[in-house]
């Protein structure tokens, strides 16, 4: 064995990949200067530019505003917690509703599909405002907070997107797999547990997580029934202040809050990705 | 091998783009001022050009509204603004038989146009945009937030802020009710905040909340027309930049500064402070809480 010594052909090629990778590198630099430089100059051109600036980004503002609009985001997190878990799960249950076979579980079907159509037409507000606001004047005895019919209002709408996402996922696997895995002798139960689902929630994740993003900023709508979350605080500040700053400080702090979720869900997808790819 | 050529084009075509949309850029407008009215000479009987010599005629609604009127008969000096109105007449030197009174509808007064009264009371709010279309006097009442609660909540009996101080309150969002919750009774549990008045009723109906904290005039509506089960529990001390109630007159007319100047002598005087505790706090049953 010769140790290995590229060929003059070999060297070139690799000094040409160099080249161009630098090459791509300079000119996508370039590019992004030359377009972040025009934007800038039109923005701050213009000639309301100073108003703007003024109402909308205030530094002393946005300090006043912090910890009244960091309170109402800790709200946001928890409910977005307890609501991902439980329309996630929702979800899951419905769609293995919606996918039974046999004639017998007829009306589960049914009512599963009924209840997706539903919540999925029905306007979240809507939903919220009935939950929130209709059912406590039941006066019933051991009524729930607000915010866990609010919670539950949340996890009934978005149950009802995931359980579809779910069931696309379900629906995804060739029948192939059900076929092997039953002469393999599974039961139904044990072919969904170990063979269908796995491939199914793997292959909707990124859309699950999608979901999972919308309703981050979804869960601030139960601010309607009272409780006072981020973007709330903000308006309460704003109504102070006739200055939008505190909008967009609530903004940013959304977009922090919403780039772990994203960064997980790039890394599942191209996990999957590779997995699939066999690499 | 790339050609340059193609990403240099592609370059300027997007540079060309954007200083396009720059261009487009809007003018910047240019504000206008506005003029304010002037006042009068001298204010006397004899003096003032009234719609009728020797007479002083004033508007109201038909009907006119208890704790604002008393009996739908503006003419009796009951009621808060009756009271006003008789104590600026007496003001001007117009004796109680001086004063006539005459009916307009609320959207009328505050219309442009010619006006059946020299002045009209009626709970207007003073506001830049009416300011176009009529004259305003000097304001006569400053708006106060109100406490209001169901009957068979624990706070109906308050007697002072301290009392409020456990209890769950509401109030509509970016109102001076809000503020009058988180500045003055600072209760220890966070405020509710709703979209609008119509919630947090229904929030107060469900028992979601103890009271509800709105302006005087909505606290005697809610409590006497919309939320039956309901009562005032009092009235907060005043708070941020409450609305005002002004005397709304012809746009121009020569008796603005005249009535202005008698609104202003009474508000020095503690007479429409006198009034407003005796029409407002004692006769309507809305106590002060401090």
């Amino acid at each position: 064995m010769t140790p290995h010594t590229p060929s003059k052909h070999q060297l070139e090629r690799t000094a040409y990949r160099r080249r161009q990778t630098v090459r791509s590198v300079l000119v996508a630099a370039l590019s992004t200067g030359v377009l972040g430089t025009l934007l800038v100059v039109a923005v701050t051109g213009a000639p309301g530019w100073e108003r703007v600036r003024a109402s909308f980004l205030d530094l002393d503002i946005a300090r006043d505003a912090f910890p009244a609009v960091l309170t109402g985001l800790w709200l946001n997190v928890r409910l977005l917690v307890f609501c991902a878990v439980g329309a996630l799960a929702l979800g899951l249950l419905i769609a293995l509703l919606r996918t039974l076979r046999g004639p017998v579980f007829f009306p589960v079907r049914a009512l599963a599909t009924g209840y997706t159509y539903t919540f999925r037409g029905l306007p979240l507000i809507i939903v919220l405002y009935v939950l929130t606001l209709g059912v406590p004047g039941l006066r019933l005895q051991g009524m729930p907070s607000v915010l866990v019919l609010g919670g539950a209002a949340l996890v009934l709408t978005y149950g009802g997107y995931l359980a579809e996402v779910f069931r696309a996922g379900i629906e995804s696997v060739h029948p192939s797999q059900l076929a092997a895995a039953r002469s393999l002798g599974l039961t139904y139960r044990q072919t969904m547990r170990h063979v269908v689902l796995p491939q199914a929630v793997r292959r909707v994740a990124p859309p699950l997580l999608n979901d999972t993003v919308a309703l981050q900023k979804d869960v601030g709508l139960v601010s309607l029934a009272g409780p006072i979350d981020a973007v709330r605080a903000a308006q309460i500040a704003t109504a102070e202040t006739f200055n939008y700053t505190p909008y967009i400080l609530a903004g940013v702090l959304f977009v922090l809050l919403a780039i772990p979720l994203i960064a997980v869900t790039d890394w599942v997808t191209l996990r999957a990705a590779r997995r699939q790819a066999g690499g | 091998m790339a050609r340059p050529s193609t990403t240099v084009t592609r370059l300027a075509a997007t540079a060309a783009v954007l200083v396009a949309l720059t261009g487009c850029a809007p003018e910047e407008p240019t504000p206008t001022a506005t003029g304010t009215p002037a006042g009068g000479s001298t204010c006397t009987k004899e003096s003032l050009p009234t719609r009728t010599a020797g007479k002083l005629t004033i508007g109201t609604d038909d009907p006119a509204y208890e704790p604002w009127f008393s009996g739908n008969d503006p003419t009796n000096g009951e009621g808060f603004e009756s009271a006003v109105a008789y104590a600026i007449a007496e003001k001007l030197g117009y004796a109680k038989e001086d004063v006539v009174w005459t009916r307009v509808r609320f959207d009328n007064a505050i219309a442009p146009g010619p006006k059946e009264f020299d002045f009209d009371i009626n709970q207007f709010s003073i506001t830049d945009a009416r300011k176009q279309a009529v004259d305003f006097s000097s304001p006569y009442y400053k708006v106060r937030q109100t406490v209001i609660a169901l009957k068979s909540s624990k706070i109906a009996g308050a007697a002072s802020l301290a009392d409020l101080r456990d209890a769950k309150l509401g109030a509509q969002v970016g109102t001076t009710s809000y503020s009058a919750i988180t500045e003055l009774v600072k209760p220890s549990s966070q405020p509710q905040v709703y979209n609008t008045n119509d919630d947090a009723k229904k929030a107060l109906q469900n028992g979601q909340i103890d009271g509800l904290v709105v302006d005087l005039p909505t606290a005697f509506y809610i409590t006497a027309a919309e939320i039956t089960d309901a009562k005032i529990v009092g009235q907060v001390p005043q708070v941020g930049v409450p609305e005002m109630f002004g005397l709304v007159l012809d746009k121009g007319s020569a008796l603005t500064g005249c009535v202005s100047t008698a609104v202003d002598d009474l508000s020095r005087a503690g007479t429409l402070t006198e009034l407003e505790k005796k029409w407002l706090a004692q006769v309507a049953g809305a106590p002060e809480l401090t």
